[in-house]
């Protein structure tokens, strides 16, 4: 059939291309342009890319069409504007999640339609299954490389569409022997790190200078308003961590986490971990924008949920309310950030997930 | 459909503009060259002979354009012989620089800070405007040389002729020099084009021209600088004083002989045809959806510049290139990601400027396949109409792609 094969210029969606095209398909390759590869310092100049030239190199390599989609535009109103919106709000955004779902599966998505393909595929770590009911999401066999969390809000009908032939394979090794063994110069390619339109490292130096209103230190205070200590900038802050808050927690004598951040007073307000940990009334998660990869039944789904990308499940039952929302309603208290994303599995299925609402 | 495409052997290749096939002349001219040990500046036997050679060939280049040899300079491309001029004749002699608004960036990224003249929403020259600009800034009593006026004869995307007769005109009255990049132009010449016209009645007696060969169907890699006169010109590459001092480098001989092989053949062919084959496909694209930027003016005889209105170049480009057909849009950047067309901008065109591809047809084309890519073209109007992304001008009710 005929596949778009979406290519970061990285070894894995490489070999995505290449297993597909030695699977005897009619390959079209497409990277997307999400920035200018020259910098700031040369607005508009012409811009190619380390990870394009290379998507190209394997293209011309393997014998497939390949192209270049400018999405600079999108991936700046999509992804890093609301990466920097949901900061000033002082939560935790994903821009992950905002790229797979925005620039990757609609308008990728769509122009592969357009184009007459059949599907589109891509080089994540997860796994396509087609289930009794249609098409279903899982984990991938390799599960280091586990990236359902951050997929969570990918549609059924783009699910339908789409297809994740990495999902199988059982480790990085064997995917790097692959591109060895399919002559890919990217073979040995370094894996992408981080979040891919911070260049130097900082994120809160990139929101910071794109909204500069919440830039600047400002009080580190306790449930009652009484200040702690100071903090440099209430991005660097997420609640639920524990890191940054200096001496604050030998100065209270108990460990402190993050509880809430008040954009308006430029506040960072903690509180004893102990205590927060066992607070019964945060055992209740409200959730929008959410996605069901299943029929959203109305008395609620008893699962597992993971909170962040890098933590286990939490039991809990997630119930379907009105305008896309959910509520969580968790065996055990948890102090979720928002902003960051609530994933519902069973077993390995992802069931859906939604997005961590400030509100409780 | 796809068949269709998979069964031919290689891709059809419409995409002239960008750069001519190769002219079986101009071939065996540059290998002709090749042969040619000889250094042009050695003062033995065998350099000599490639002076001799390369003198010949400068020879035949200038007077095409009715101008003495040693107003021919060499260098590698229109690029460095549009540059040269803006150098030369524009910053080295203090000269305010007025650009047309849809020059070529060999143009326009040279001289960032030139004034733009602006065309009208064919493309064409805006001759009142262009007198206005140039009234104010005519040759001063303190030594002040007047401005130089950069138009080049025909535009890349569009084809459209620039009115280079009243251009010239309107130079001469105002002490202006004139650069004409007529890069496009050279290699597609007809008794009664702008171009040849101005060339014919001395309009351009003043003017220089820059040339590229691989335009014309002769070699990437050469172009020349025609001066009006035989006269020192301040050079980007001082060098080893080749081209009297104008532009330093040895030149590439046997590209330079393919460049004047493919010239000559280029004014050789009967264009009648090619021209003809250009119409039909136009009128099937305009039957499909499109709509003709330039159309309603004089244009190169093998360009079409085509919107679909709705979907983007891209797409399009894409599209196509994946059924077997090398088109082109305005711009795409060394990394291939495709841009808007600033000359469709220029022509204040809108939307329209994402949506344009450019159909140019090679001096050899059959005319089989240009009629295969009408009715590939306009299966692909009638996909994205039937996907909701063509949108057809509600003005126009008889363009239902029937």
């Amino acid at each position: 059939m005929r596949i778009l094969v979406a290519m970061s210029g990285g070894v894995d969606s490489s070999v995505v291309a290449a297993l597909l095209k030695q699977q005897g398909h009619e390959v079209i390759g497409a990277t997307l342009q999400l920035y200018d590869h020259s910098g700031p310092a040369k607005p508009g100049a012409c811009c190619a890319g380390r990870d394009i030239m290379d998507a190209r190199m394997v293209a011309e390599r393997i014998g497939f069409p390949h192209y270049v989609i400018d999405a600079e535009s999108r991936f700046r109103e999509s992804v890093i504007e609301s990466f920097a919106d949901s900061y000033a709000r002082g939560e935790t955004p994903v821009p992950c999640v905002a790229c797979n779902q925005g620039v990757k599966f609609t308008d990728l998505l769509n122009m592969a339609r357009d184009l007459g393909c059949e599907a589109m595929a891509t080089g994540h770590y997860v796994r396509r299954v087609e289930g009794p009911e249609g098409v279903e999401m899982h984990r991938p066999v390799d599960r280091d490389r586990d990236q359902s969390w951050f997929l969570f809000a990918t549609t059924r009908e783009q699910l339908e569409f789409l297809r994740f032939p990495l999902g199988e394979m059982p480790d990085k090794a064997h995917v790097r022997a692959l591109a060895e063994e399919l002559g890919l110069d990217v073979a040995t390619k370094r894996d992408s790190q981080d979040i891919c339109f911070v260049t130097n490292g900082s994120y809160a130096g990139l929101v910071e200078k794109m909204r500069p209103e919440i830039e600047g230190p400002g009080d580190i205070v306790d449930e009652k308003g009484n200040v702690l200590g100071r903090h440099e900038g209430i991005a660097r802050y997420t609640v639920g961590q524990s890191r940054r808050l200096g001496d604050i927690h030998t100065g209270t004598g108990e460990r402190q986490m993050v509880t809430a951040i008040d954009v308006p007073s430029r506040r960072i307000i903690v509180g004893p971990r102990q205590t927060l940990t066992s607070d019964e009334s945060r055992r209740v998660v409200r959730l929008r924008d959410m996605n069901w990869l299943i029929d959203a039944p109305s008395e609620g789904v008893r699962c597992g949920v993971q909170l962040r990308a890098r933590e286990g499940l939490r039991q809990a039952l997630v119930r379907p309310l009105e305008g896309g929302r959910a509520e969580v309603q968790l065996e055990e208290p948890a102090l979720p950030a928002p902003g960051q994303a609530c994933v519902m599995y069973a077993g390995d299925r992802v069931l859906g997930g939604g997005f961590i609402l400030a509100d409780r | 459909m796809i068949q269709e495409a998979a069964l031919r052997q290689s891709p059809v290749y419409l995409d002239a503009n960008a750069t001519e096939p190769l002219r079986p002349a101009a071939r065996e001219a540059v290998l002709a060259g090749l042969e040619q040990t000889g250094n042009p500046a050695s003062v033995h036997a065998a350099g000599r002979k490639a002076r001799i050679m390369l003198e010949e060939v400068r020879k035949q280049m200038a007077a095409a354009f009715g101008r003495e040899a040693d107003c021919c300079i060499f260098t590698s491309g229109g690029t460095e012989a549009d540059t040269l001029a803006l150098h030369g004749f524009g910053r080295a002699e203090g000269r305010a620089i007025l650009i047309g608004a849809t020059e070529h960036d060999a143009i326009r990224k040279a001289a960032p800070d030139a004034a733009l003249i602006p065309v009208d929403g064919q493309g064409v020259i805006d001759c009142t405007a262009l007198e206005e600009m140039l009234a104010t800034r005519t040759a001063g009593e303190g030594g002040q040389r007047g401005p130089l006026v950069c138009i080049m004869a025909a535009n890349n995307e569009t084809g459209v002729y620039a009115p280079l007769q009243d251009v010239a005109a309107l130079c001469r009255r105002y002490g202006a020099f004139l650069h004409v990049d007529a890069v496009q132009a050279a290699g597609r010449m007809r008794e009664q084009d702008e171009f040849s016209q101005a060339l014919k009645d001395g309009s351009l007696a003043g003017a220089s021209l820059a040339l590229s060969a691989h335009k014309m169907g002769g070699p990437k890699g050469a172009g020349a600088l025609i001066l009006p006169e035989d006269r020192p010109l301040s050079p980007l590459l001082p060098g080893g004083g080749q081209e009297r001092g104008r532009r330093g480098g040895t030149p590439a001989l046997a590209l330079h002989k393919g460049m004047v092989a493919a010239f000559e053949e280029s004014r050789k062919q009967d264009w009648t045809m090619l021209e003809s084959l250009r119409d039909e496909l136009e009128s099937i694209m305009v039957k499909a959806g499109a709509l003709i930027m330039g159309g309603g003016v004089a244009r190169l005889l093998n360009t079409i510049s085509a919107v679909l209105p709705g979907v983007t170049a891209q797409m399009q480009l894409m599209a196509l290139d994946i059924e077997g057909y090398c088109v082109s849009a305005g711009s795409a950047c060394s990394s291939g990601k495709v841009s808007r067309s600033h000359v469709l901008e220029a022509m204040g065109q809108g939307e329209a400027a994402g949506q344009a591809i450019r159909v140019s047809l090679p001096w050899n084309v059959r005319a089989a396949d240009v009629r295969a890519f009408g009715e590939a073209y306009a299966r692909m109007a009638q996909r994205f109409a039937e996907r909701g992304l063509l949108k057809r001008p509600a003005s126009s009710g008889g363009l239902d792609g029937r």
